[in-house]
């Protein structure tokens, strides 16, 4: 097979040419498309397999259906196909396919998601089988012109080796012979104590280009002829247009055109970037804001509060009998918690350029989910899949955002519509991307724990109420009311986010309570309230029954061996029960998501003036099996990094109807001033697969907060913290 | 229309008076290393260095520049990406998205070249770019990795 016909004609750069009518003249993309430049400079160089293509001088092209948005999926994916192939690392370099090639090849890179710290966990195994069939089929081939068996044949770092005839050859000499040869139908696969690439940490193949300015993302993107827009949409959630005035900025400078995008948004296209959000800020526009104009923050926690005593709730996890296990108790604590909205405010703001004609539509965006970016660009374009494509350009910063819904490739696509072969780009303002997220969810929960009177957690109920993620995206998904991953780290025992304790009366339920704001699935989701909601709380019974709060956990542990070893890891990393330092006080916790298991303990100290200082977090995970623990232990920092922002500063403010924080001088976030000291714990156990990129998060808050209360005795159960005074009373 | 100095040539542009030096930079002169994180001069995305110091690009209008003051991006701190902070940044595998570290480097070439040791403290204080990847303490690493090295500023 040729890299021609892998390729498909639709993407060589002549057809994206063809159909672009403003592409006359000096072409200079600033942006690589897929394959073309291989399939130029090279000429045709066959793959040995959809996952690797092996060029004669031994370069080695490992292909990622992935995306990579700073979490290291791209080198992680890599390490797991280069070991399986038995190349040299020093000579390997990745691509994309584009979501069309993988339809036109019946989805042969299998799913494009990247989310839910799945990059890794759900994809390894045909990865590693991708890499593992291509080496055999290399050494199959040098065997072949040797007329020798294959079994007789080793290989390392691409190079295939005939011991007994004293024969080598390198890869990139019998590549195009090994391409040629039927795949294997039995692959084995490496034991993980076997590898030497894969589990190392290895530095990341994509850093060079970030230290230079050289890397272009998708608000850097270029196309000849290439117009900019900038929008508005109505910033109540819902409302409407009701009228604009184009004749009042049609004169300012560069302005090209002022269309309207849908129902509820406007754009001004124009000559630069600047231009149009100049003229677009100058338009005068009227909304229709509709009825939930009228709802505010206030308005929505009333009706979450009443929520958490409504006869109606969906069940997560429940055994044996809670109310009577309360009725009986020695000693009932309760308490409610609540947890905001948070904006993803991704580092880049929501961008993407499209070129569309009556015959093609292309969209070139960062993506977590290339496919469903076409699929976005299909829809609102009105043509057929296979008459579109998207181009993944690598993301400056996701978190679930640029994840399951593409708002932003939707207005590009029909702003495009309205001029037809002229390429725009169009870029949101940070104020746009403030007022226009897809929202961590906002909930409530109330607590009420059972002991007897020895301290014993006798039944725990845990009345979660609030906004469901799933009701709001994928509706379909909503069993009987229920949404199944509101419940995260807290289900019963199973692979993906159980709860680590037993206990003997238990029951966890959601009462669900939709606002207008839409929510989106935010780094962790809903791990991170859960997570301070249980923690916190188990924190708040361990004092109440006068008990250490590891030894309070370890007791309800039994029946979770990994929950416990890795809790284990953190506490003796940290020292937990011996002296910290003068001031210094520590807080502890441990939850399960994602398919991994994680703890910390931070340490922290309050001044008199109640200055919070976070001085160091350790913090344990078993991710089953560590593919680079260096990229790990920077997940886990970047993880707390985002988590304790949220914690001390985030808060998104409804207030008619809209969002208040505009920018990051009102939505605060961690800068390096206060950034603790970070130490990893990686203690993978094998055995499965979980997630890194967002587990940890979950466990940064609680164990800061269950320190707050070790240094001042206050229990902050309101988050973001900044609204807590933590002055000794 | 403005004169100037940008990466040691002198380029005249024709924009408005109140033209953002950002914009200026990224839509007129084609470089697109400096980034637009928020455009109210909070995130240091948009870092560039004139005369030597780091100054955040999206709030500074073009009018208040002259030919005279050397502007320097990204793509003009090192002919071939390897001043020691951007050695030092690879070395210690500080980006994760990226997005951020055109000023994060910017912000931190500035301030050895300053103060060729600083303090952590001095570090925290005038290292306040925004990373939502979190990239704090190795950025922070690997600035210290360089003062250690004694390669820059006047000291
Ligand atoms: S874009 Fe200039 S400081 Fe954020
Ligand atoms: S590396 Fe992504 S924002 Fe800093």
């Amino acid at each position: 097979m040729s890299l021609a016909s892998v390729t498909d004609t639709k993407l060589s750069r002549r057809s994206i040419l063809k159909g672009s009518a403003a592409a006359a003249g000096a072409f200079s993309f600033g942006f690589a498309i897929p394959f073309a430049d291989e399939a130029q400079a090279q000429g045709a160089v066959p793959e040995v397999n959809a996952w690797v293509v092996i060029h004669p001088d031994d370069k080695v092209v490992i292909r990622i259906a992935r995306s990579e948005m700073g979490q290291g999926t791209l080198t992680g994916l890599a390490q797991l196909v280069a070991e399986e192939l038995d190349c040299d690392w020093a000579k390997v370099t990745t691509e994309y396919p584009t979501p069309g090639q993988n339809l036109a090849r019946n989805r042969v890179w299998g799913n494009f998601s990247t989310g839910g710290s799945r990059g890794i966990r759900e994809s390894n195994e045909y990865v590693r089988k991708g890499g593992a069939a291509a080496r055999m089929m290399m050494v199959q081939a040098a065997a072949d012109g040797w007329q020798v068996p294959a079994a007789e044949c080793s290989v390392a770092k691409g190079v295939i080796t005939h011991k007994a005839s004293g024969r080598s050859i390198r890869y990139g000499e019998v590549a195009a012979a090994a391409s040629k040869l039927q795949p294997p139908a039995n692959v084995p696969l490496k034991d993980p104590k076997d590898w030497i690439i894969a589990g190392k940490p290895l530095k990341r193949l994509d850093t060079a280009d970030k230290t230079t300015g050289k890397k272009v993302y998708g608000m850097d993107f270029k196309l000849p002829g290439m117009l900019n827009a900038a929008i508005k949409d109505c910033p109540v959630f819902g409302g409407k247009v009701k009228s604009f005035d184009a004749a009042k900025i049609k004169d300012m400078p560069g302005v090209k055109h002022v269309l309207p995008v849908g129902d509820s948004a406007i754009a001004v296209v124009a000559d630069s970037w600047w231009h149009a959000k100049t003229a677009l800020d100058a338009l005068p526009i009227t909304w229709d804001e509709g009825e939930h104009a009228k709802v505010s923050s206030e308005s929505i926690a009333a009706w979450l509060k009443e929520g958490l005593d409504a006869p109606q709730a969906a069940v997560g996890n429940q055994n044996g009998d809670v109310k009577g296990a309360i009725a009986n108790a020695a000693r009932v604590i309760e308490q409610v918690y609540s947890y905001p909205f948070q904006n993803h405010a991704c580092m880049e703001v929501m961008n993407a350029t499209a070129l569309y004609t009556a015959e093609r539509c292309e969209v070139w965006t960062p993506t977590q989910n290339g496919e469903a970016a076409l699929a976005a660009a299909a829809e609102a374009s009105g043509l057929p899949l296979a008459k579109c494509e998207a181009y993944k350009i690598d993301l400056g910063g996701g978190f679930g955002r640029r994840g399951a819904v593409h708002d932003w490739v939707r207005q590009v696509v029909a702003i495009a519509k309205q001029i037809p072969g002229t390429p725009v780009k169009l870029i949101w303002s940070r104020e746009e991307d403030m007022l226009h997220g897809r929202f961590h969810p906002v909930t409530q929960c109330k607590l009420t724990g059972a002991l007897d009177k020895d301290g014993n957690l006798t039944g725990l109920h845990m009345r979660i109420s609030g906004q469901s993620i799933v009701a709001g995206i994928f509706p379909q998904n909503i069993q009987n009311g229920r949404d199944p991953v509101v419940f995260q780290g807290l289900n019963p025992p199973g692979p993906e986010a159980s709860i680590g304790y037993t206990v003997p009366n238990l029951l966890i339920d959601h009462a669900m309570r939709n606002p207008h704001v839409p929510p989106g699935f935010w780094r962790g989701v809903n791990l991170n309230q859960n997570a301070i909601y249980l923690e916190c709380f188990i924190d708040e019974l361990a004092h109440a029954a006068g008990k250490d709060p590891l030894g309070f956990r370890r007791a309800l542990m039994k029946d979770h061996p990994k929950h416990l070893a890795v809790l284990n890891a953190a506490a003796e990393k940290a020292g937990w029960g011996t002296k910290a330092p003068e001031g210094v006080y520590r807080g502890i916790c441990q939850t399960m998501g994602f398919g991994s298991y994680v703890a910390a303990v931070a340490e922290v100290s309050v001044d008199a003036g109640g200055k919070l200082k976070i001085h160091r977090i350790v913090a344990a995970t078993d991710p089953g099996h560590a593919v680079n623990p260096a990229q790990i232990e920077r997940q886990v920092e970047g993880s707390f990094v985002y988590g304790l922002s949220a914690a001390l500063y985030g808060e998104c403010t409804v207030k008619d109807g809209r969002m208040v924080e505009e920018n990051f001088d009102s939505y605060q976030v961690m800068r390096m001033d206060e950034m603790p000291a970070v130490e990893t714990v990686i203690v993978p156990s094998g055995g499965f697969w979980g997630g890194v990129g967002e587990p940890t998060i979950a466990v940064a808050a609680p164990a800061v907060l269950n320190a707050i209360f070790a240094a001042t005795g206050k229990r902050v159960r309101n988050l973001p913290l900044k609204n807590t005074d933590l002055r000794k009373a | 229309m403005a004169k100037l100095s940008i990466n040691g040539k002198t380029i005249d542009v024709a924009v408005e008076d109140d033209t953002p030096l950002l914009w200026v930079i990224r839509e007129q002169i084609g470089l697109t290393g400096t980034k637009y994180g928020c455009g109210v001069a909070q995130c240091g995305a948009c870092t560039v260095h004139i005369d030597g110091v780091a100054t955040r690009s999206c709030t500074m209008p073009v009018s208040a520049l002259t030919a005279e003051q050397k502007i320097v991006t990204i793509e003009g701190l090192s002919p071939d990406g390897n001043h020691p902070i951007q050695k030092a940044w690879i070395e210690h595998d500080v980006p994760q998205c990226g997005f951020c570290q055109s000023g994060m480097i910017m912000a931190a070439a500035a301030l050895l070249q300053a103060n060729p040791k600083p303090s952590d403290a001095d570090i925290a204080a005038e290292m306040t770019n925004i990373c939502r990847c979190g990239t704090y303490n190795r950025v922070k690493a690997a600035i210290k990795d360089v003062a250690a090295g004694g390669q820059l500023g006047r000291g």
